[in-house]
């Protein structure tokens, strides 16, 4: 029967979260709608051409995928360092330097055989993005700065910086943007659909979120990381290291960014091309919050994110409808996202109206 | 109030309970934690409804929906944890929400004026216009106290009042109320303290289990004793003496402890010896240097000079060290300190001592199956009221969550503990059980050092006591050997004057 207990006790709070979520998501699309519709488009047209391309055919699908992948790495990196309640803004910075690492070793690092040579290029991105916060953890921890203030400038260095080494020192000859050398063909991920961005980098992010979540729920240091984020004087008197913990999480979050802009390089674009991110570092912030700061959760929670941003690609190419309309409902399910008590109020008027019994099961795992 | 009954899913908070408040009379309100009395409150105050009753005032029936409609009324709660602004003077704090002015703006002259009229009136000497986080605990609570009067209340209900306050400010706390008494107000105080509502109150109404029991107690009649039968339903000792039989060896050996905090010396050269089989007491006035002992023997904090023996091996480093060594915690706030209120009681029950074998492999790996039995055999063993060890210790009361804490530092064999204020805001079954068990682990040999603000708790359970005052040792003696007056006089720089006679 404890067993029992413990099983339900779990599995409500999870339900609630998912209950949240998903009204979250459900809101800002009727709510996008009314926008949508009071402008003079068709809302039916435009969420057609939004869904449409992801579950018509295997290719849309496979784009999705493709562009949710970053989103998880940078979503995961956010959760993670806010465990311990610490806010990771840099993960757009570190995204850039894990992407830079990646693409010179792709590049310059050559004859290795490919189980060799993408782990290493792997490696060295999880490196880079974890020295910069890293860095920036230490700066916190010892003299109090903020380390939303560091990484923010940090971004503005970072992503400065690598343009500069893709303009001048690292440009091929010939070339008319700011890019680096192409990668070596031993350092291409490999394509899970043929024809399409979809890489073995998606079942990366999904192993790195299964890790971090063993890691959170069944490891001495998840514990401690807990414990830190939650009660830091508690956990100093339990004789914690909380400088150590808060340091190497934050590290931790960092790599896991510049992980994702690996990803990018090696199975995106085959090389750093400046400017290359559509705002993955900050989109992973308001993934994690709806994914309610689960490192798990952030898988579904970027797919959904990403059927959106894949959307606008269909969106713009067979419709006149402006693709702003996206980014409008991306920061309504943020909205609606950070404020349970708003969804739980407009489900209680719901119920109110309705009075059906339906209503109350959706909304019984939240009330208590 | 008439049959006031109050129904929660699962229990019946308030059963058919009557109540009456006359004017200008103290009432206190007895019970433990879960009897029914912050229920009983919080109908009168507003907050929720009764399931059933009727609430007159003055003869009108009223049906106090929020609780400003009872502030309108008149009845004003002075809550147990203090709302005051911080970086507001007392005059801004005490006009905030009713402002005087018009137009939105606010008129500072006449709220000084009035904040200035009443405070005189009252006799509560504060200056109105010092910021709030300059002042002393008991002088917040005078504020608090002149809000509720600021807004003219005739009915002032008392949380805990004197959970926070130092003996002295407890005393002038106690003649402010019976001023206020005089002046035709009518106090409700909800305490634990049974000496002080016998100091107090005009009459004491008891609630157990959500049932009325008495409410016609005349506290000049009645002991203590007699008091914590009647909220309890049995017989509760908590003056008895059990004196250790067997002391041992000295166990844990402090010689020359100073620290020094913002160019202070907090702790100024203090030695001590705690033997196996003891409990040491430490007792004193808040904010005279024990917060900083209490770090500097659990490895917290940088001392500037102290040498700490267990068992003749000295013992330096960070708070893991030493309680790897075997010298336990029992932290001062279990809330800010002791506990992680978001997580469950199992895994608070590990906490500290989540490296063990016991807990998690070689590889960093924890065992959840031995976890979770270790948390059951804990819970059930230190008898903490929950539906299971996954309950967040947030849906714990505060007893419940003092033994989480007392299960996890006894349960590990100490060989040395430091417990800090280990009774309090708990009720009186909890603390009787508590009691039980310190004594039951000095009895297994353990060194105990007790700190506490309560002179019975450390009177009680002490086999040797030490009084510290402004950092500093100033008297050691075994218990009984000073009387209350003695003690206090020692605890607030009294002991030179003793010395002299």
């Amino acid at each position: 029967m404890r067993l029992d207990n413990l099983k339900s006790s779990k599995y409500s709070n999870m339900r609630s979260s998912v209950v949240n979520s998903f009204f979250a998501l459900v809101f800002s699309l009727v709510l996008g709608a009314v926008f949508i519709w009071v402008t003079g488009y068709s809302p039916f047209e435009t969420y057609k051409a939004i869904f449409g391309l992801s579950f018509s055919t295997i290719k849309g699908f496979a784009l999705t995928l493709s562009q949710a992948t970053p989103l998880m790495f940078t979503g995961i990196a956010f959760a993670l360092a806010y465990k311990v309640k610490m806010i990771n803004t840099g993960a757009e910075g570190q995204l850039y330097a894990g992407a830079m690492a990646a693409a010179l070793v792709g590049a310059y690092v050559t004859n290795l055989p490919g189980i060799v040579h993408i782990p290493l290029a792997l490696l060295v991105a999880f490196i880079a993005g974890g020295i910069i916060a890293g860095l920036v953890a230490i700066a916190r921890v010892y003299t109090g700065a903020s380390e939303i203030i560091l990484t923010l400038m940090l971004n503005n260095v970072i992503i400065l910086f690598t343009s500069y080494l893709a303009n001048g020192p690292l440009k091929p000859e010939g070339s008319g943007v700011g890019q680096t050398e192409r990668i070596a063909d031993s350092a291409r991920l490999m394509r899970l659909v043929p024809q399409t961005q979809l890489t073995i980098a998606l079942l990366i992010v999904i192993a790195v979120a299964i890790i971090i979540q063993f890691m959170l729920d069944r490891t001495v240091f998840g514990y401690e990381l807990k414990v830190t984020g939650n009660n830091r004087r508690a956990a100093e008197v339990a004789g914690i290291n909380v400088s150590k913990i808060s340091i190497l999480t934050f590290a931790l979050s960092g790599a896991i960014a510049g992980m994702g802009g690996a990803a990018m390089v090696l199975g995106v674009n085959y090389r750093f091309i400046e400017g290359f991110s559509s705002g993955y570092g900050f989109a992973g912030i308001s993934i994690a919050a709806l994914a309610a700061y689960s490192p798990f959760g952030v898988i579904p929670a970027a797919f959904l994110i990403g059927i959106l941003r894949a959307g606008t690609i269909t969106l713009s190419r067979t419709t006149s409808i402006p693709i702003e309309f996206v980014d409008v409902i991306q920061v309504l399910v943020i909205i609606f996202v950070a404020a349970p008590t708003m969804i739980r109020q407009i489900l209680n008027i719901f119920k109110r109206i309705t009075g059906k019994k339906k209503k109350n099961e959706i909304a019984g795992g939240e009330v208590q | 109030m008439e049959k006031i009954t109050k129904i929660y899913p699962g229990t019946v908070a308030l059963d058919k309970v009557d109540f009456f408040l006359n004017d200008g009379e103290i009432l206190s309100l007895l019970g433990e934690n879960g009897a029914g009395k912050s229920t009983l409150m919080k109908i009168l105050y507003g907050l929720t409804d009764p399931t059933s009753g009727e609430v007159y005032y003055h003869g009108e029936k009223i049906n106090f929906r929020r609780p400003v409609d009872a502030i309108e009324k008149g009845i004003c709660m002075v809550h147990q944890h203090f709302m005051l602004v911080p970086a507001f003077t007392v005059t801004e704090n005490i006009i905030a929400g009713s402002e005087p002015g018009k137009n939105g703006f606010v008129d500072m002259r006449r709220a000084r004026k009035e904040v200035r009229d009443l405070i005189s009136q009252f006799k509560f000497n504060i200056d109105p216009d010092t910021k709030v986080e300059n002042l002393s605990v008991g002088e917040q609570q005078r504020v608090e106290i002149l809000k509720v009067l600021y807004r003219k209340a005739d009915v002032i209900i008392l949380d805990e009042p004197t959970a926070v306050l130092t003996p002295q400010e407890v005393d002038d706390l106690f003649v402010i109320l019976r001023r206020l008494r005089a002046e035709g107000k009518s106090i409700i105080i909800i305490t634990h303290k049974l000496k002080e509502t016998i100091a107090l109150a005009d009459r004491v109404m008891i609630l157990r289990d959500g049932k009325l029991i008495r409410d016609d107690v005349d506290p000049s009649k009645v002991s203590t004793n007699q008091l914590s039968e009647m909220m309890v339903g049995r017989e509760v000792d908590l003056q008895e003496r059990r004196p250790a039989k067997n002391i041992g060896d000295v166990s844990l050996h402090v010689k020359g402890l100073t620290v020094e905090e913002d160019g202070k010396k907090k702790v100024n050269n203090v030695s001590f010896d705690v033997k196996a089989g003891e409990i040491l007491g430490i007792a004193g006035v808040e904010g005279n240097g024990q917060t900083q002992l209490i770090e500097a023997l659990t490895g917290m904090r940088r001392v500037d000079s102290m040498e700490l023996l267990l068992n003749g091996e000295k013992i330096t480093g960070t708070s893991d060290r030493f309680l790897r060594a075997g010298i336990a915690h029992v932290p001062e706030d279990r809330l800010s300190m002791g506990l992680v209120k978001e997580m469950s009681i199992k895994e608070n029950m590990i906490l500290g001592y989540h490296r063990e074998d016991d807990c998690c492999d070689r590889r960093g790996v924890l065992k959840r199956k031995e976890i979770n039995d270790k948390g059951n055999r804990l819970k059930d063993q230190f008898l903490v009221k929950a539906p299971n060890v996954d309950a967040k210790i947030d849906e714990l009361s505060g007893g419940n969550q003092q033994k989480v804490v007392i299960a996890r530092a006894f349960s590990h064999n100490p060989k040395a503990i430091i417990i800090a204020h280990p009774t309090r805001g708990v009720d009186i079954g909890a603390m009787e059980y508590i009691h039980q068990q310190m004594i039951e682990l000095r009895d297994k040999g353990a060194a105990i050092l007790l700190i506490s603000a309560d002179l019975d708790e450390v009177k009680t359970l002490s086999d040797r006591l030490l009084i510290m005052f402004e950092g500093e040792i100033v008297s050691e003696t075994m218990p009984g050997e000073l009387t209350d007056i003695e003690m206090g006089l020692l605890m607030t720089g009294g002991h030179s004057m003793i010395e002299e006679e």
